[in-house]
């Protein structure tokens, strides 16, 4: 073992520039997820505890405080219009990505236009897309909702990203197997359905838990777009101003809790179809290679 | 009915087309519209003047507004360029398993997913007067007296900056350094090169459309932002943005306007320098 490990570079002696960006990774690490950890310990505070170390004993105090409505305001309200907006702009972001991504494996003319415009709004500064939609709303004299003109400003943004991660799940795309589907008289309707959609599933799914997160936490791009019912980031920001107790940590142990719930359950299902398609491939490999035994 | 292949393409871009050109390409222009409107400090009417722009380019606030910003943007991007790079580097190069890959890879991009403010306000009780960090501190007898810089200060904005915006420089280098043929790297090994030129000649010149990418994210970010530099620094210090906020807020909108498309230029013209210097185009239509 030793011997065979010794002739290959590749599984040599680790270098020493390892183990010192290792470290270093380490730490970044640690700096990710160090501060994020010591909100949600203090969001446990005691009654009497506040809004830093040492804890006043534990209880979920804070936790009910944000229930009353008067102290945190609307929190209840906020909650559920920011998970419906979620969902919505999860919705409208894979079915325009997933039929924008598949129009551009055309050449058609004025797709570049198309692209940078995409491109430019993933990049534009989010509060500038805030208040440009915010004032067209005024010059029109419409009423700025959640539902209309937050949700037109967080697809300019959720758009963009559907759009690249589409790009990147369909070049990898064979389009033998549309053609395959086209030989055995399959209409576009089926192909789409049976073919396509099937095998850029997982990549369907990260477009999806981009459009729901973007749009759960976005702040800038919702502030002056929201109208006079919050969603839920405005209110952590209103808080910030005005609350100074564990309550504030409460709320953001509350929505961080709701976005990894979201995260497990898109990674888990792309890990687990990923897992039935080895075992599926699997058989068959073993039969081949069991008939030439 | 069978549709010709243009016009199924323009059906199915078309969504996407009319959401990004109703809710950014008319704001864009109704931005532009708004800031040659005329403001008399109270109500806003409809005209052609440049006067929101000649009081912009008179006021001695906005020149140091944009050094303080791009002060931040330099700054950040430094820090995030070299972060970002050196774990891009030991994922790619030095995790050998692929599973344990994805898994570190993962464990980067998850509080991408998380909200911002969030992450922003979990620094206070960090680096707060009576914060872990000076406790810390105080406890292992290095300091006697609490350090005061810590919060409040453009310290903590650049510490908040590249914790939330460091991920943006991360996935793109990410992803250009795992595209590189390996086959290259072990060529330049066998010729005797040393790991610093494999890094110079070979990684870096192969990863630069990750770091232009990366690079354009993260500046645009810190120069759009308004809230990270308005808590973090405890409204000591301001960006152009949160300027611009302020006046939103007091319902000046034509100067808002007019701060908001010099704001775009400025920030547009940065783009397209890292654009001249790198064409990432290739690397996104790929």
């Amino acid at each position: 073992m030793a011997g065979a490990g010794a002739g290959h570079k590749e599984y040599g002696k680790r270098p020493w520039t390892f183990y010192a960006l290792a470290a270093f990774f380490t730490l970044f690490v640690l700096f990710l997820y160090g501060p994020m950890s010591a909100i949600y310990i203090l969001s446990f505070q005691g009654p009497t505890g506040g809004l830093t170390f040492p804890m006043q004993g534990a209880s979920l105090h804070w936790f009910t405080a944000l229930f009353e409505q008067q102290r945190t305001g609307d929190f209840a309200g906020a909650f559920t219009r920011s998970i419906t907006l979620a969902l919505i702009v999860l919705s409208l972001t894979v079915a325009f990505s997933v039929l924008a991504g598949l129009g551009f494996r055309r050449r058609f003319p004025g797709a570049s236009l198309v692209f940078y415009l995409a491109v430019a709004s993933l990049i534009m500064p989010g509060i500038l897309v805030g208040l440009g939609v915010g004032l067209t709303f005024q010059l029109f004299e419409v009423q700025t909702r959640w539902y209309l003109s937050a949700l037109g400003a967080q697809l300019t943004w959720t758009l963009p990203f559907g759009l690249l991660i589409m790009f990147a799940v369909l070049s990898r795309f064979n389009r033998a197997y549309e053609e395959a589907g086209r030989d055995l008289g399959a209409s576009n309707w089926q192909i789409f359905w049976m073919v396509v959609v099937p095998i850029v599933v997982p990549g369907i799914i990260g477009v999806a838990l981009f459009g729901f997160t973007l749009s759960y936490d976005e702040f800038p791009r919702s502030l002056l777009t929201a109208g006079a019912q919050n969603t839920l980031p405005m209110e952590i920001w209103a808080m910030t101003t005005n609350v100074t107790s564990p309550a504030l940590y409460a709320l953001g142990t509350v929505t961080t809790l709701v976005s990894f719930v979201v995260i497990a359950l898109a990674l888990g299902s792309i890990a687990l179809i990923q897992r039935r398609r080895a075992q599926r491939v699997l058989p068959v490999e073993q039969k081949a290679a069991g008939s030439q035994a | 009915m069978k549709l010709s292949p243009t016009l199924s393409s323009y059906l199915q871009v078309a969504p996407m087309a009319l959401v990004l050109l109703l809710f950014f390409g008319v704001p864009l222009l109704v931005v532009i519209a708004f800031s040659f409107f005329d403001f008399d400090g109270i109500s806003t009417v409809p005209a052609f003047v440049w006067t929101n722009y000649q009081e912009l380019f008179a006021s001695k606030v906005t020149l140091s507004l944009y050094f303080q910003t791009v002060y931040f943007a330099v700054i950040v991007w430094a820090i995030t360029l070299v972060i970002g790079f050196a774990v891009a580097y030991f994922l790619v190069f030095h995790v050998r398993n692929i599973i344990w890959q994805m898994a570190l890879f993962l464990l980067c991009t998850v509080p991408f997913w998380t909200s911002n403010i969030i992450r922003m306000i979990s620094w206070i009780p960090f680096l707060g007067r009576n914060g872990i960090f000076n406790e810390a501190l105080l406890k292992a007898g290095l300091i006697q007296e609490p350090l005061e810089f810590l919060l409040f200060s453009d310290f903590a904005v650049i510490v908040a900056y590249v914790h939330l915006f460091t991920l943006f420089m991360i996935v793109p280098i990410f992803n250009s350094m795992a595209r590189i043929d390996r086959a290259i790297i072990e060529a330049a090994v066998d010729a005797g090169s040393s790991r610093a030129r494999i890094i110079w000649d070979i990684v870096i010149p192969l990863s630069k459309t990750g770091i232009a990418l990366g690079s354009i994210f993260v500046i645009t970010l810190v120069m759009g932002d308004f809230f990270v530099v308005k808590v973090m620094s405890g409204s000591h210090t301001a960006s152009v943005a949160s300027a611009m906020m302020n006046q939103i807020a007091m319902v000046q909108y034509p100067p808002a306007a007019a701060s908001a498309v010099i704001l775009l230029i400025i920030v547009g013209l940065m783009v397209a320098a890292i654009l001249r210097i790198v064409d990432v185009r290739k690397e996104l239509v790929r």
